[in-house]
């Protein structure tokens, strides 16, 4: 395999927008659906999502070379599962509130594809500074994406962002939004406007 | 005498969009007028907002995507006057404006408007009102001829006379309650061609059948709640109907069996709404299922023989 260097700096931003992984490339839905209740979860769990990222894409690019190919996923789910393990710890220990609401959730980050594919996809075959890069970049687009959402369906089901009262006590809180449902519409809504814009700046280019 | 020449279609029916949603609100203005009557001037002020913001909703959306306006082919009028008639009384304007614009935006022009909606929009924009607040859509019926009565926490079954229930003098949502003035709409849309009996009398006949089963007094499974409004207007959709005479037959027996057993052994004290849209759903599949021998075919014979 070929290694040219990749833009580090074009890698990064590709995580963020071209390729977000929420928007763009529909990964890691679960979680999305799942934990953007409030829009502190949401961030909750993008940062714990991007610190797996950035760990498990550093170790498997700098062991690319020695994991056999007939057995790279199971490597690489152990060392994704080593990532999520400390988290886990971490949070547990010094943000237990946080670590109680997103619950099974952040377990699962294991079997998150974001994760996986990127391990597949990018740090398989890519060096350690750059993969790192990407790492980092697509744990940022998965976390702007999630407490978007989050924003947005605290907001309307609960009146508040990031426990913050916006709309007074006046506000009738829509429930439906801080159920399951709210979250396929969000997410449904939000990934039709984002496609809208794109194509529209794609119809500009040509 | 001038002969024409003309290609097919010879056979033209004055039938069109506007004409059948004229219908159709023909149909309903018995059930308005009779919910106006018992639950006073608020009711006629809760579906004029739901009218007045499903049309809007409906005119905004078509000049923002540069679409023909459409709005005169009645549809949304339609939409706007069902979701109306199925809310209580005292719903709050804000709430009338919010179902409408989901029932229009989301479920019908997303999906890409009149005729592609899998939904029905009005009964969907319920589904969405009564997760977001259900406080405010299962209670505020004790307005109008019923300011004084005992508030009741479910307008069902309750032990209400055949003649109250026929004459609406149940509490309920505005549209629902008065079964004669639905009867005469129902009536209007036979006559007109409009609608055909089947769909209704199957989901009535079925929910009758498994109440008399389960317990209930048939005739009060029929008049009681919104099945008989369900079943006459809402699952009579031409667009979220299916197509085949079989598929539109479980279709209907699905409509009366959902809303019974919700009815009996679910949470909601009704099911009309939920029973009408997984059917709606289901019913893309239902026209899928082979039912027809084709001809020519035979069975393979069994080896062996």
């Amino acid at each position: 395999m070929s290694e040219k260097k990749p833009n580090v700096g074009k890698v990064f931003l590709n995580g963020i927008i071209t390729e977000n992984p929420t928007f763009r490339l529909v990964l890691g839905t679960c979680p999305t659906l799942a934990v953007t209740t409030s829009a502190i979860n949401g961030l909750g769990m993008g940062a714990a999502a991007t610190f797996v990222l950035l760990g498990s894409n550093i170790v498997i690019s700098a062991l690319r070379k020695i994991i056999p190919d007939k057995v790279r996923i199971p490597a690489f789910i152990v060392v994704i599962c080593m990532f999520v393990t400390i988290i886990q710890l971490v949070m547990q220990a010094y943000l237990p509130s946080l670590y109680e609401s997103l619950g099974i959730f952040l377990p699962l980050i294991v079997v998150n594809c974001i994760i996986l594919g990127r391990a597949e996809a990018f740090a398989s075959k890519n060096p350690v500074i750059a993969s790192a890069f990407d790492g980092l970049g697509m744990g940022i687009g998965f976390t702007l994406a999630l407490t978007l959402i989050g924003c947005i369906r605290e907001l309307l089901g609960n009146g508040s962002v990031f426990g913050i009262n916006l709309l007074g006590a006046g506000y009738q809180p829509m429930l439906l939004m801080i159920l399951p449902a709210g979250g396929f519409l969000v997410f449904g809504l939000l990934l039709g406007i984002i496609n809208a814009l794109t194509n529209r700046k794609k119809g500009d280019a040509k | 005498m001038s002969l024409i020449l003309s290609s097919a279609p010879h056979v033209r029916s004055k039938a069109n969009t506007q004409r059948l949603m004229l219908n159709v609100i023909i149909a309903l203005l018995p059930s308005l007028a009779a919910g106006i009557y018992y639950f006073g001037w608020r009711a006629a002020l809760v579906v004029g907002v739901s009218v007045a913001s499903a049309v809007a909703a409906e005119f905004i959306w078509q000049k923002l995507s540069r679409q023909k306006v459409r709005v005169y082919d009645l549809s949304a009028v339609v939409t706007g006057l069902l979701l109306g008639l199925i809310v209580p009384p005292s719903a709050p304007w804000w709430m009338m404006i919010i179902g409408s614009f989901f029932a229009i935006m989301v479920v019908k022009q997303l999906f890409g408007g009149i005729g592609d909606n899998f939904l029905n929009p009005a009964l969907a924009a319920r589904a969405l009102l009564l997760a977001s607040w259900p406080a405010l859509m299962t209670s505020g019926y004790n307005i109008g001829k019923f300011a004084d009565a005992t508030s009741s926490a479910t307008p069902l079954l309750a032990g209400a006379s055949y003649m109250d229930l026929l004459l609406g003098n149940v509490t309920g949502a505005i549209g629902e309650t008065c079964k004669i003035a639905i009867l005469l709409g129902f009536i209007w849309l036979l006559v007109t061609r409009t609608i055909r009996f089947e769909i209704p009398a199957a989901i009535l006949g079925t929910a009758a059948l498994l109440g008399w089963a389960l317990g209930y007094d048939p005739l009060t499974t029929v008049l009681s709640g919104g099945l008989l409004f369900g079943a006459v207007f809402m699952a009579t959709d031409y667009v979220t109907t299916p197509m085949r005479w079989e598929a539109r037959a479980l279709y209907a027996v699905g409509v009366g069996i959902i809303v019974v057993l919700i009815r009996k052994f679910g949470s909601y004290p009704e099911g009309v709404t939920y029973a009408i849209l997984l059917m709606n759903i289901a019913g893309p599949l239902f026209d899928r299922i082979p039912m027809h021998r084709i001809y020519g075919y035979t069975k393979a014979k069994k080896e062996g023989k």
